[in-house]
């Protein structure tokens, strides 16, 4: 028989872990600092299983994916298998790459449009490990030139910015997280404010006055104004607008599918770049030539709209 | 430690569980890999909590309060270091250090190996760290924070129902 544990103990164990956490949690908040070394220990530690889960979950898909290709198919043309086996199979194995094949062709194309924009793609490997925050681990870090404040979009939209780097993985704070946003600016109406994230799938456009006229499924695009993000990436598309006061309630539906991100792309510069209009990007794939970039058409098309997948 | 004994207090007599050696370590390690893998590639599953299962069940098994809070104080903030720079340290810490306690101290008291037990208890863990989060989030983040809604209520029962299932899983990482 064991002696049961001393109550007092526990309890003056439980005070001292809580007391030395809020006061961790106080330190944090007064030096804004966010007890790095024991996230790179953490992200350290966890990076390799997260990527051998990204490569092992990418290897089960595509079995999955092989099996039921060949299983319909060899129900639907049974009577033509043996003859059309060898076809059916590299039809199935390009069945299974095409979802990756478009997505890294959109990225490549999007690279190809842009060569005056320093890029790297990137992929994602992990997700905040809460609900408390709205933040993805990429597989680039310091070694390529991934640093704090990049900004991180896919050709479909913005994403967010990279917060925190570690020499081969960064972690990158989404639009829709409480401390994630960027300048936005209403396509049609040209009028400014910022886009901010509420910890929920959409996000909130901000300091807009009672008396602008917002339309329900007018796009956004960037403004450039927050030095993160370049001009006219697409942000996002009014979803809901209501009055207050002083200022709307805009809800917005973001243009990047943030809750699904399989590949990114990270700017590679901290300097305001202008991006090229599409049809300055059209013509840069037609010619072969980079286009000039810094005219502005002003009329809200991207470059980044263009070559969705 | 290897071994099962039995707690005797007062008239009741229940059963401290031992574990496979490095158990708690990997099942710990596992889940938090699974938490912040998963919802990459499955969104909806970003509702389901591990750590904080792991912590309820280890807590209720071993019951020691000491050993479960210093489990969930590990736990949670293993989870805030891999939550990225906006989740403060200790956040989600704090949160299951308490759970880990309170989950060790009434397995020490109550037979908490039936189905109906775990699921109830699971539930109810599961929107006491909701209401720690959101204290914490108020009163020393100055941040605000929705106390309770359909969503967590809907999490809560996903968690509750995957955590008793779970635990069948975990029984036989037992030593007996």
């Amino acid at each position: 028989m064991v002696a049961i544990p001393s109550k007092h103990k526990s309890l003056a164990l439980l005070g001292g872990v809580l007391l030395a956490q809020v006061l961790l949690l106080a330190v944090q908040i007064k030096r804004d600092s966010r007890g790095r070394l024991i996230r790179v220990w953490a992200v350290t530690a966890a990076s390799p299983f997260e990527r051998s889960g990204a490569w092992g979950i990418g290897k089960v898909r595509g079995v999955w994916t092989h099996y039921f290709a060949l299983q319909s198919t060899s129900r639907e043309n049974e009577a033509l298998r043996i003859e059309n086996d060898a076809l059916k199979l590299t039809i199935a194995q390009l069945q299974s790459r095409a979802a990756e094949a478009d997505r890294l062709a959109a990225l490549l194309n999007f690279k190809r449009q842009h060569e005056n924009v320093p890029m790297v793609g990137a992929r994602v490997i992990a997700a905040s490990a809460g609900t408390a925050s709205r933040t993805i681990e990429i597989d680039r870090g310091e070694r390529d030139g991934v640093y704090r404040n990049m900004a991180v979009i896919t050709p479909d939209g913005a994403v967010g910015k990279v917060i925190e780097t570690f020499r081969d993985n960064a972690q990158v704070l989404l639009l829709t997280d409480r401390d994630g946003g960027a300048g936005a600016m209403l396509v049609d109406s040209r009028i400014q404010g910022p886009v901010g994230g509420t910890g929920e799938p959409t996000l909130m456009m901000k300091y807009i006055p009672t008396e602008e006229e917002v339309k329900v499924g007018e796009k956004l695009v960037t403004s450039g104004m927050d030095k993160i993000f370049p001009r006219d990436i697409p942000v996002g598309t009014v979803m809901e607008v209501k009055a207050g006061t002083p200022f709307k309630l805009i809800r917005v539906q973001p243009a990047a599918k943030l809750d699904r991100l399989e590949t990114v792309i990270v700017l590679l510069t901290q300097t305001p770049v202008e991006f090229k209009t599409e049809a300055e990007a059209q013509g840069t794939q037609t010619n072969g030539q980079p286009g000039e970039s810094g005219a502005r058409n002003g009329s809200g098309t991207t470059p980044a709209a263009a070559v969705k997948p | 430690m290897n071994e099962a004994y039995e707690l005797h207090s007062g008239e009741t007599h229940i059963e401290v569980h031992k574990f496979f050696p490095g158990a708690i370590v990997v099942v710990t390690a596992a889940a938090l890999v699974f938490q912040a893998s998963a919802p990459v590639y499955f969104p909806k599953l970003e509702i389901l909590d591990l750590p904080l299962l792991v912590t309820i069940y280890f807590g209720l098994s071993r019951r020691n309060p000491s050993t479960g809070l210093l489990l969930g104080t590990v736990i949670g903030l293993s989870q805030d270091a891999l939550s990225g720079p906006t989740v403060p340290l200790g956040f989600y810490g704090i949160a299951k250090t308490l759970v880990g306690f309170l989950a060790s101290s009434i397995g020490a008291r109550l037979d908490t190996e039936h189905p109906a037990a775990r699921f109830a208890l699971t539930f109810g863990f599961f929107v006491l760290q909701q209401a720690i989060l959101v204290l914490v989030r108020r009163l020393l983040l100055a941040q605000p924070e929705a106390w309770f809604n359909v969503h967590l209520a809907i999490a809560a029962a996903v968690n509750a129902l995957l955590g008793t299932v779970l635990f069948v899983g975990f029984d036989r990482l037992r030593r007996r």
